[in-house]
């Protein structure tokens, strides 16, 4: 198998870089389209100069937090042809069930259903690996396509690798009340990451990303609320409205260290920041433990930012400033999660033509403190309503197979 | 902007640095631990793509950390 190759490793320096699909917050669970090409072309770590194993994953995956319930299957399939392609395809959905804050207070409750395809295609020649990506994502209100370009190049005795990439996403917004209603979002996102072998214990991994989005950036839903003394609770709602352009740039450094026992710790550290004076610290411990057929991982990741600066839980008055937004996820906020899984390897000398089988069970608990967004659904009097917060619960089930 | 001032002077320095004939100091019979699949940096590529665009939806970054973005519930 190649896992155990003593071979140079071309790590991912790809893990991070072509990925975003980075759609507006203000439709999260869209998804991003630059993403799942990410998982496709650039998410596996792959040894030295020799092309990602074939595997396959069946994953089913469920968020629930917030009065929000999303959940669905991923089947990731990768495939080798001949020596030097290596094919890939993705199968995504998420259906959501929403009652979440911003739904409940000023509009109703819905469900919504998303579909993503992906495909990918990786050619080795020599040190370098070259990869090219296709994502379509459809549901009833938001399409999305997206193309992924990549060249990796390992070096230095392939202790280094060097990757750079591009990518390109062109989405269409719509609204489900209004079949008239169409706008454009374009994005572009340019990446270049480095893979560093530091010692025969210790991987480390440089990575910087810009994206720039253009276009229609808001909601079409979602409204901010603004002081209104002709109204019975004191406010009243009016739309968003976004800048037109946003460019964010992340910095991110990782390493993973071998410990004198058959188990590793990695550490992860991400700046952000962007266009909207939205400046974040992200970081995280995880540790990984072996036994027998089993293998345990646990994660501790802690999330601060400030928010952007058309953010308000209240505004002055209607059409008070230029822009405007009160997407909870622009307000300043910090989250931490915990993560637990546990992997069981059931087939581990081979099965017919699989080499070895998985069978992973993940479960994230992710609390969100929000420090400037409100809950308006308390009904408490006006200028002393609580801070929202929010607890979800991540699970993850999914089956690996590699052949 | 302040990023972009110190890292593309790191890139162009690692990218120049391929001209002086670096030894590896790491030798490839030295990579077996390396080579084990606790020390990948992505062990189930599909898992963290999904978990990264959870926190890309329940927070106002994005990039420079994994695999994915976006995507999990919101309005």
């Amino acid at each position: 198998m190649l896992m155990y190759l003593p071979c140079t490793l071309r790590f991912l320096a790809r893990f991070c870089l072509v990925s975003r699909a980075s759609e507006p917050f203000s439709r999260r669970y869209r998804v991003p389209l630059l993403t799942s090409i990410a998982v496709l072309a650039f998410g596996q770590q792959a040894l030295a100069s020799v092309l990602p194993e074939d595997r396959t994953d069946f994953l089913y995956h469920r968020y629930d937090g917030g009065g929000v319930t999303i959940d669905g299957p991923s089947v990731l399939v990768r495939k080798s042809v001949g020596k030097s392609v290596s094919l890939a395809a993705n199968y995504y959905v998420d259906m959501v069930s929403s009652a979440s804050i911003d739904v409940i207070t000023t509009a109703s409750p819905y469900t919504e259903e998303r579909k993503q395809y992906s495909l990918s295609a990786d050619y080795l020649r020599g040190n370098t690996t070259m990869s090219m990506g296709y994502t379509n994502s459809v549901e009833s209100d938001f399409d999305a396509n997206s193309y992924n370009f990549a060249v990796s190049q390992d070096m230095f005795g392939q202790l280094t690798t060097l990757t750079l990439s591009y990518g390109f996403g062109d989405d269409t917004v719509g609204r489900s009340d209004d079949p008239n209603f169409f706008r454009d979002n374009t994005r572009q996102q340019y990446g270049v990451g480095v893979t560093q072998i530091l010692t025969r214990n210790l991987i480390s991994a440089l990575n910087f990303e810009v994206i720039t989005d253009e276009g229609f950036l808001n909601n079409p839903y979602r409204s901010v609320r603004f002081l209104d003394p002709g109204s019975a609770v004191g406010y009243s709602f009016e739309s968003e409205l976004y800048p037109r352009t946003r460019t964010t740039s992340a910095v991110g450094v990782r390493a993973k260290y071998y410990l004198p026992y058959r188990a590793a710790i990695e550490a992860q550290y991400r700046f952000f920041s962007d266009t909207w004076d939205i400046v974040a610290h992200t970081g995280s411990l995880s540790y990984v433990h072996p036994w027998g057929d089993f293998t345990f991982t646990a994660k501790y990741r802690y999330h601060t930012q400030t928010g952007a600066h058309f953010f308000r839980d209240m505004f002055a008055r209607s059409e008070a400033t230029n822009f405007r937004g009160r997407d909870k996820e622009l307000s300043p906020l910090s989250s931490q999660t915990i993560k637990l899984s546990a992997a069981y390897e059931f087939i581990s000398d081979g099965w017919s033509f699989i080499d070895k089988g998985t069978v992973n069970v993940s479960l994230d608990y992710l609390q969100v403190d929000y420090e400037e967004f409100r809950d308006i659904s308390t009904g408490a009097p006006l200028g002393s309503e609580p801070l929202y917060a929010l607890d979800a619960t991540v699970l993850q089930v999914f089956f690996s197979f590699w052949y | 902007m302040k990023l972009r001032r110190i890292l593309l002077p790191l890139i162009a320095i690692a990218m120049l640095s391929g001209c002086s004939g670096i030894e590896p100091w790491v030798k490839p019979y030295e990579r077996d631990r390396l080579a084990d699949p606790i020390m990948f940096l992505d062990m189930n590529p599909v898992s963290s793509a999904y978990i990264y665009h959870v926190y890309e939806a329940r927070e106002g970054a994005r990039g420079g950390e994994g695999t994915a973005g976006g995507g999990c519930g919101c309005n």
